[in-house]
């Protein structure tokens, strides 16, 4: 790893002025990908802000009917909130199934959400909640948050503080994980709310998406036949070691039907 | 660029100047010659860099040492009292818990993160909470019954 100035900043103020002065500033939640890919040189910020002493960033609170969980907020935590278990349990489940206790123990939802890796769980949970990230700066919707392989709609050094979820009437998450990491080959979030149904797919393409057909033929019945003979194209799809395009499509369908079936269940 | 970090190491004030991109497990190993807590991977994946950091298992591969200052920092060198194995340690000795014994610090490390919020574990759970834990010698077998056991005599105040 390259050497980097470190700073631990006490406020949201404190970070984002802190990365304004800086050269090429990198902020650090849980460090849970961003060490690893130092290591590897593939990032080499000259300053690193760690955003792990900002009190004000951690913690779930109920905001009307929403559940509100701060970006610092780590994954031990949403797995193991009774907020979290009795209003949106599908979330406590997906929280619970990322890697492993270690790194549920450091990696926090706004890394998790920032990086944007494409075979990461939170994606799913966002789009498929139809959730709203806020940030130091303004408000963004989960549908516009994710733009692409590891892209998101952040600006330079703006900084998630909060991801607000709307409370479902079901959901459940439903995810093949790859048997060494834990990262969903392909993970599907099935969401029933006021506002509609929601099919929401990561690990399937270079970043999470909705399954259009699916969410309308759930809205007519919200049961796993509706969605079992929808496939989506696998044209675009990520074909990797672990798994071909062709897998991956077919894996949507049956890790959706599954996920009706839990949210049903 | 150094920067110097104080901690409370197993129960000790303990402090060193290092390099901001020096990892927790190189300070514990190289600066402060605590070597019991082992890197396996030094890619995040294999556990056997496993300690508490203010009672939380964390990889210390993947942590800076900057990220602990103030902080209170348990490893397998801290167990033992006065001579004696911790119950979780005498537990892995007692049902061949270790071959080589590489991964075994951090095994325990974990063990006891998973009793402290679940003093009665089932197997399941065990195999579950081991996810972050590669044994090479592939002894996972008698790793979770020493867990189990150790858990046990822990309960009972051994
Ligand atoms: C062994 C292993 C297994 C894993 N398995 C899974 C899995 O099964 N499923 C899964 O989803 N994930 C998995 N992960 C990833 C993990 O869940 C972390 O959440 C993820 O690495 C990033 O979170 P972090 O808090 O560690 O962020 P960091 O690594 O600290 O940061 C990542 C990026 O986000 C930026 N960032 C962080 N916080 C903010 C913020 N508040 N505002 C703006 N930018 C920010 C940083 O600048 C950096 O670029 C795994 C990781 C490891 C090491
Ligand atoms: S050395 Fe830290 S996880 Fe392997
Ligand atoms: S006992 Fe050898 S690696 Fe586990």
């Amino acid at each position: 790893m390259y050497n980097f100035k470190y700073q631990r900043a006490s406020s949201l103020d404190d970070a984002s002025k802190a990365a304004a002065a800086a050269e090429d500033a990198e902020y650090m939640a849980g460090g849970m990908t961003l060490i690893p890919t130092m290591k590897q040189r593939l990032a080499q910020p000259s300053d690193l802000i760690d955003l792990g002493g900002i009190a004000s960033l951690s913690g779930i609170r109920r905001d009307g009917d929403a559940l509100a969980i701060g970006a610092m907020t780590r994954h031990a935590e949403v797995a193991s909130s009774e907020e979290v278990k009795s209003a949106i349990p599908a979330l406590a489940a997906l929280a619970a199934h990322i890697g492993d206790p270690q790194v549920r123990n450091r990696g926090t939802l706004g890394g998790s959400i920032a990086n944007a890796d494409p075979a990461a769980d939170y994606p799913a949970a966002l789009v498929g909640l139809n959730a709203t990230v806020k940030t130091d700066r303004r408000e963004i919707a989960a549908d516009e948050f994710f733009t692409g392989l590891f892209e998101t709609a952040l600006e330079e050094h703006e900084i998630i503080t909060e991801v607000r979820f709307p409370i479902p009437e079901k959901a459940a998450y439903v995810k093949f994980p790859n048997p060494a990491s834990r990262y969903a080959v392909v993970g599907v979030m099935v969401c029933q709310a006021k506002d509609g149904v929601r099919v929401a797919v990561t690990g399937a393409g270079p970043s999470v998406f909705r399954v259009d057909a699916m969410e309308k033929a759930l809205a007519t019945k919200l049961s796993p036949q509706a969605v079992e003979g929808i496939k989506v194209p696998e044209d675009g799809l990520n074909t990797d070691i672990h798994a071909s395009a062709e897998y991956r499509a077919h894996l949507v369908t049956v890790m959706a039907k599954r996920a009706v079936a839990a949210a049903i269940g | 660029m150094t920067v110097t970090v104080s901690m409370t190491l197993n129960g000790k004030k303990v402090s060193a100047d290092v390099e901001e991109r020096t990892l927790l497990v190189s300070l514990l190993r190289d600066h402060l010659r605590q070597t019991g807590t082992h890197v396996g991977c030094d890619t995040s994946q294999c556990g056997a860099c496993v300690v508490h950091v203010n009672d939380r298992s964390v990889k210390s591969c993947t942590m800076l040492a900057s990220q602990v200052d103030g902080a209170d920092v348990l490893t397998i060198e801290g167990l033992a009292k006065n001579g004696e194995l911790h119950p979780m340690q005498e537990a892995f000795r007692d049902n061949h818990g270790l071959q080589c014994g590489f991964c075994t610090p951090g095994m325990v490390m974990s063990a006891l993160d998973l009793v402290a919020n679940n003093p009665d574990p089932s197997e399941r759970e065990v195999r579950e909470w081991l996810e972050g834990n590669l044994c090479r010698c592939t002894g996972y077998h008698n790793i979770v019954k020493s867990i189990l056991a150790g858990a046990k005599a822990m309960r009972k105040g051994g």
